[in-house]
């Protein structure tokens, strides 16, 4: 689209048939419902030259036209009025839904997928109002805009639209500000990639426990309203603060995500932590309460404790399971956590931190083959940007950092049942101040 | 019967004002077509295949085969510049 419109160079893209639906609406929403596009079959990865040249001969398996034949009359057939669409798109988004018995009502919600397909409570104009009691923000303050992937546009969402979000997730009034602020952080909790991303959000400060959510046994789980109900909104506001997450159209991951049910919400367990919370290693004060956001939250490695003798083999083959586009984030139950100080000395986090990242290797002619490393690193690296550019003039075999260090981390999180602990392959997106919404 | 009044839940999109593409070509014949290899998958094999296509059968169109400066969540404006200044159709591929 910007070939066409910035550059005045005709264009064709050309995708896999599976996403078909997904690049129609997003020409449709950039103003080009008409875009020439084409289709192959899914997929292209790790098919032979030979089989790509028989996508190239064959069909495009959307419309049954020769695949050339549609590229060339792509560069060289004029645009007609249809293929244009009107001037303008009526867009309008209503601030009540027409009025309806309770039945019908939930089957609406249902139907439009404004749900997550568990039962939600109706957000009535009380129920509402009671949500909006607790924030001193204005119902009509745009509180921020998120979007489900890069080529989609922005959508704005209020005070209101998130509180009506939060009652239809059963949060209670007084989560309200931390529902705001993740809210605010425009991160998106229902990303449309298809490698099936969820989100977590770790909250720290006195907020922890003025609402009541769990640092400690099962605070990860399905044990805690809090934790349950402000990490659901989270995901339910994303998906309709955003226009919609709706699969083969706004949403593609290929698997689907489990812990996009409540975004992975849980409380650090500050108490028992031998570091620093979270949040003050983000610039906030110890005082202040803050929730902060990861993205991806796919892979997970685990394991009991570390043991005296080979407790540095053991964390570096968890982290060698992960994926290197998704980095680790530590979550250390208390136990596990003191582990960390007793056999390593790591006193400080900054130092467990610097320690996975020099454990955290493997040989660059296997880390450069990576599919993530090709899609997404490698570009960067060899256009000069660090320190990937670096990692290019490794030997094959030379042993290079797998993760960023500032892309590592580490929450403290569960309840000493256990030293059981694990890490999560996620990206850290941002820190937002709760206190700011009350 | 009882009826409720509820809020929607749906965000604001922002206003979509049709954008103009750009002019069609009469032909491809003596013109240069740049494959836009967008760094994603196996997209390079796939355009070298396009490529191998446009030799054979519209050898009268010169193609050169590119790839985006970087990772394709990122505007590339140098080579849409080398595109528009040196090409007169592209070819972006390939969307998964």
């Amino acid at each position: 689209m910007t070939l066409e419109t910035r550059y005045g160079v005709p264009t064709v893209a050309v995708h896999t048939d599976m996403f078909d639906r997904v690049v129609r609406s997003v020409a449709q929403v950039n103003g080009m419902p008409g875009l020439r596009q084409v289709f192959v079959p899914q997929p292209i990865m790790g098919k032979t030259p030979a089989q790509l040249r028989a996508y190239v001969d064959g069909r495009d398996p959307i419309t049954g036209r020769a695949v050339m034949q549609e590229v060339v009359d792509g560069l060289t057939r004029p645009f007609t009025d249809d293929e244009l669409g009107p001037l303008d798109f009526d867009r309008s988004t209503p601030r009540l839904v027409e009025p309806d018995t309770e039945d019908n009502l939930h089957r609406l919600f249902l139907h439009n997928r404004w749900t997550d397909m568990l039962p939600i409570v109706l957000p009535t104009q009380e129920r509402v109002a009671a949500m909006l009691a607790h924030t001193r923000r204005r119902p009509d303050e745009i509180v921020g805009r998120m979007r489900s992937t890069h080529f989609r546009e922005f959508w704005a969402y209020t005070v209101e639209k998130v509180a009506v979000n939060a009652v239809m997730a059963g949060a209670r009034p007084d989560y309200f500000p931390v529902i705001l602020a993740l809210a605010a952080t425009g991160v998106t909790a229902r990303s449309s990639s298809s490698s099936a991303m969820a989100a977590m959000a770790v909250v720290n400060g006195p907020i922890r426990h003025e609402i009541g959510m769990n640092a400690g046994t099962g605070a990860m789980g399905p044990y805690n309203h809090a934790n349950a109900t402000i990490g659901r909104a989270y995901g339910l506001l994303s998906q309709n603060g955003q226009g919609g997450s709706v699969p083969g159209l706004s949403y593609m991951g290929n698997q689907g995500n489990g812990y996009a049910y409540t975004s992975l919400t849980f409380a650090e367990n500050e108490e028992r932590s031998p570091w620093e919370p979270f949040h003050v290693g983000h610039g906030r004060k110890p005082d202040e309460s803050a929730v902060s956001v990861f993205s991806g939250v796919r892979a997970t490695s685990f394991t009991l404790g570390l043991r005296e003798r080979f407790w540095r083999e053991h964390v570096r083959n968890l982290l060698r399971g992960l994926d290197p586009n998704g980095p680790p984030t530590l979550l250390l139950d208390p136990i596990a956590a003191r582990q960390f100080v007793d056999r390593g000395g790591f006193t400080k986090k900054d130092a467990l931190i610097d320690w996975v990242h020099d454990t955290a290797l493997m040989p660059a002619g296997e880390y450069w083959d990576y599919q993530l490393v090709q899609n997404y690193i490698y570009p960067r690296a060899t256009f000069g940007e660090e320190p990937w550019a670096s990692k290019l003039t490794a030997a094959p075999d030379d042993l290079i950092p797998m993760f960023r260090r500032e892309d590592i981390h580490v929450v403290v999180v569960g309840g000493e049942t256990n030293g059981y602990w694990r890490i999560m392959g996620c990206n850290y997106q941002k820190t937002a101040t709760v206190d700011d919404w009350r | 019967m009882h009826t409720l009044s509820v809020l929607d839940p749906v965000g604001f999109p922002p206003k979509v004002t049709r954008q103009a593409p750009a002019p069609r070509l009469d032909t491809l014949d003596g013109k240069t077509v740049y494959l836009v290899d967008c760094r994603f998958d196996d997209s390079d094999v796939f355009l070298g295949q396009m490529r191998a296509w446009f030799t054979e059968h519209l050898p009268g169109a010169r193609t050169v085969l590119t790839r985006i400066s970087s990772v394709y969540l990122h505007d590339d404006p140098t080579t849409w510049k080398e595109i528009q200044s040196r090409g007169h159709a592209a070819i972006l591929g390939v969307g998964h």
